[in-house]
């Protein structure tokens, strides 16, 4: 029961650093693997500089079903024993700790750079680089098949498509693919670093820059952090409307990936509508904010503005009248034999990969796995209001597909619910200074799946440090175990029902 | 009757310039299916004619045959048209035996474009070679079955008699093998020309392509010679689904030429509906569609050989 050394909060409350435990690395691991085998979800794994030289390892792990929180840290030097082999959905965690802090996490089976950024302490480099060379991205040993008939095939950086850039690597025999390793890195940019010290006037540009098609979902989550820390009560109307333009963001990606599964399967009839439509639920958070994808929407202590009955009305109005047509377009995917064809038993991530790998959001429900964060941890709006889970269990492409639609559905009949009863009040009140020497972590249900900000305050109520993980992050892992045994024809269409982020994943 | 010599000149001027609209005309249906205005029908001439402009990057590790695909591809086309009927009427060229030489132009032409793929050292382009090579490997022997059909049916061995003035009487007697082989060349055509079910042309997931991936590394003019060949491969080859499909034989050079014309043009409206209406398969059901087109052309020959 080492599971109970952690400190337990829940999302969105702060806890004073001071009380959260300072365990003996031996100790935080067996508690961290404890939990983890009692079906705890690892949601971070980061290391935060302290006294000279050293690293405290931060363990953030979620109990979805008591809605509750556990939190550990223990100090590292040089090494210390990886987790890895007994918790995989610590991998890229613990590889991350090893390119940014030079920490070797000892025993870790697949120790290679993720992100390619040069450490932020010296020490022995993790990878056997040499010492003064700058990592580059996509530079690395990969994992190779050899034999007669193996080919081995590079996609990327740079893509046929206007789309991020990332290194697939696939060892082949044939059309059959083998092995699928992803590369990336290219575009990170160090947001995490830049949000230390802060909260200043970029913090929430930052934000809402993670991930430019999860502005909503990522500002939402940072000012939840800056708002628990500053014990800001944000009013009623800003949480209702933050929830609506959160499921208008999930409304217009799943109808916008819904169209590129279609487009990718050349299927023209939905592919051609959905990429309207998409227009269209980008159109109705224009209609609040001025930006399709609400950018300068969401603020610390509320929204920046707010809506009037006039503009609720024609929101409704237009919300039905998509919703009318996206009907249509996407039950035509349901209802076309070939295109099933395509979907159906494609790409195949089974509950038994998905669970141990960590996987969140429509990636994990497709594959049964009941995780959302609006039901399992709510915050804000979803505290109040119900949304359903919506899971199927095949695990395939079809089954990320047909999730997406399932919560499309679903998104619009709670943003409909929501306009009709939006409480009167003001939409925003200032935000307080933060609490110093805390710690704070915000979930929010992002349209891709669970997005997790950690923010820890120094003495003077500034971040010491601030942990994103994009839902990619743990998914990224997903899409390469879908792809084992597949052909390698259909990887655009695995990659796309997967619909992953490149710069989420980079930060 | 007008002199043979203004017949072949009238034949090399249609193979020469209609093919381009052919692709305009499938892009068009799909845009108007899909909603859209879509590119005028003339868009494949600016096209090429931009492309034939451009100046172009060649690969240092490539050789001759890198360049000689696209010439090779587009010579082996016009030349399996002068030994098509067009509208019933004889083919510039035609002997005994010519049917051969028809299908294995366009073996030629694969060669060479499965070649230059290899040529440039590329995972993709490889991968694109196999592809083409294996699904050709089931294409072919449609393309022949059907052919033997009509040989068996004219008692011909030249494509000017067995798509000439014969086929409307062939109808008559045997309206069912035909039936088969229209369906089984139509199958061939959508294949060979990389349509939707079997490939996209429009594509841009190198990975998933099958004709479009082996000329990645051509530019500029090079591609649009591989352009305009890839067109001129869908008029030849249409041409025949059309000559059966179609048997209206007047004797008259402007009817039957325009009836022909026609019914090109109602082909690739019919390529463009078909592209509207269905997803593409997966890569590896390609033979089973292939093989059933054999197959079909199979039992026309068994009908026929009654």
């Amino acid at each position: 029961m080492s599971a109970g050394k952690l400190a337990r909060t829940r999302n969105g409350v702060p806890l004073p650093r001071a009380s959260v435990p300072r365990l003996d690395v031996g100790e935080l691991r067996r508690a961290v693997l404890d939990a983890a085998s009692r079906g705890d979800r690892l949601v971070a794994l980061f290391g935060v500089p302290c006294e000279p030289g050293r690293v405290e390892l931060h363990a953030v792990l979620a109990d979805d079903s008591e809605a509750t929180l556990r939190v550990g840290t223990a100090v590292v030097d040089e090494a210390y024993p990886a987790l890895t082999p007994e918790c995989p959905q610590a991998h890229l965690f613990e590889r991350e700790i090893a390119e940014q802090w030079s920490v070797v996490p000892e025993g870790h089976p697949w120790l290679k750079p993720v992100r390619f950024a040069r450490p932020a302490r010296s020490g022995r480099d993790p990878f056997g680089r040499k010492e003064g060379e700058a990592p580059v991205a996509g530079v690395m040993d990969y994992y190779r098949v050899e034999g007669n008939e193996v080919h081995e095939v590079a996609v990327g950086p740079v893509h046929a498509g206007v789309i991020e850039p990332g290194h697939f690597r696939f060892q082949c025999h044939g059309e059959q693919v083998f092995h699928l390793e992803i590369s990336l890195g290219y575009q990170h940019r160090g947001v995490e670093r830049a949000l230390v010290g802060g909260p200043d006037k970029r913090s929430v540009h930052y934000a809402e820059t993670l991930a430019g098609d999860t502005t909503i979902g990522h500002a939402t989550a940072y000012c939840h952090v800056v708002e628990a820390l500053g014990q800001t009560r944000v009013p009623a109307r800003a949480q209702a409307l933050r929830g609506v333009a959160l499921e208008l963001e999930r409304l217009a990606n799943h109808t916008g990936g819904l169209g590129a599964l279609a487009n990718d399967v050349a299927f023209q009839p939905t592919a051609a509508s959905c990429g309207r439509l998409r227009g269209d639920f980008l159109n109705l958070t224009a209609a609040v904010c001025g930006n399709r994808f609400g950018r300068d929407l969401v603020r610390p202590g509320g929204l920046s503005s707010d809506v009037d009955e006039a503009l609720v009305a024609r929101m409704l109005e237009r919300l039905d009248a998509a919703m009318r047509d996206v009907r249509d377009s996407v039950e035509l995917l349901w209802d076309t034999a070939s295109v099933q064809a395509r979907f159906e038993a494609t790409g195949i991530v089974s509950v038994d990969d998905a669970e141990p790998l960590g996987l969140v959001g429509v990636a994990a429900r497709a594959c049964g796995l009941e995780r959302d964060v609006r039901r399992d941890h709510p915050s804000g709006v979803f505290r109040l209001a119900y949304i359903p889970v919506s899971v199927w269990q095949t695990g395939d492409v079809f089954a990320r597909a047909y999730v997406r639609w399932l919560e499309v559905q679903r998104s619009a009949v709670f943003v409909r619910d929501l306009l009709e009863s939006l409480p009167a009040g003001p939409t925003r009140v200032p935000a307080a200074a933060l609490a110093p020497g805390s710690l704070c972590v915000a979930l929010v249900e992002g349209w891709r799946g669970e997005l997790a900000h950690v923010g820890l305050t120094d003495e003077a109520g500034r971040f010491a440090a601030y942990k994103v993980v994009d839902p990619s992050f743990h998914n990224w892992s997903g899409l390469a175990m879908a792809l084992r045994g597949q052909d390698i024809s259909d990887f655009p269409l695995c990659n796309k029902s997967f619909d992953l982020s490149y710069c989420g994943f980079d930060l | 009757m007008l002199p043979s010599l203004v017949v072949a000149a009238i034949h090399l001027a249609l193979t020469l310039v209609l093919p381009p609209l052919l692709v305009g005309i499938i892009a068009r249906t799909k845009a108007a299916l899909a909603g859209r205005q879509g590119a005028p029908v003339w868009q494949p001439y600016r096209d090429i004619a931009k492309l034939l402009r451009k100046g172009s990057v060649i690969s240092t590790t490539t050789s001759w045959i890198f360049l000689a695909s696209p010439v090779v591809g587009i010579a082996a086309a016009i030349v399996a048209s002068l030994l098509l009927p067009m509208g019933g009427h004889r083919a510039p060229v035609s002997f005994a035996g010519d049917l051969v030489l028809f299908a294995y132009l366009f073996g030629l032409a694969r060669f060479f474009t499965v070649s230059a793929a290899l040529d440039t050292g590329s995972a993709f382009e490889g991968m694109g070679g196999a592809r083409e090579v294996t699904f050709s490997c089931l294409a072919e022997p449609a393309l022949l079955l059907g052919l033997v059909v009509l040989v068996r049916a004219t008692s011909s061995l030249s494509l000017s008699t067995m798509l000439g003035p014969q086929v409307l009487a062939q109808w008559h007697v045997a309206a069912a093998a035909l039936v088969l082989v229209v369906i089984s060349l139509f199958v061939v055509v959508l294949a060979e020309n990389c349509r939707i079910p079997f490939d996209d042309p429009n594509t841009h997931l190198e990975l998933t392509m099958i004709h479009e991936v082996m000329v990645l590394d051509h530019g500029g003019p090079a591609l649009g010679m591989i352009l305009y060949g890839a067109a001129l491969k869908l008029f030849v080859l249409g041409a025949i689904v059309v000559a059966i499909a179609v048997p209206v034989r007047t004797g008259s050079l402007v009817v039957d030429l325009g009836v022909f014309v026609g019914a090109m043009l109602g082909l690739s409206v019919l390529v463009g509906v078909i592209e509207s209406a269905t997803a593409r398969l997966k890569l590896r059901q390609v033979p089973s569609l292939l093989v059933g087109a054999c197959l079909l052309a199979g039992f026309a020959v068994a009908l026929s050989a009654r």
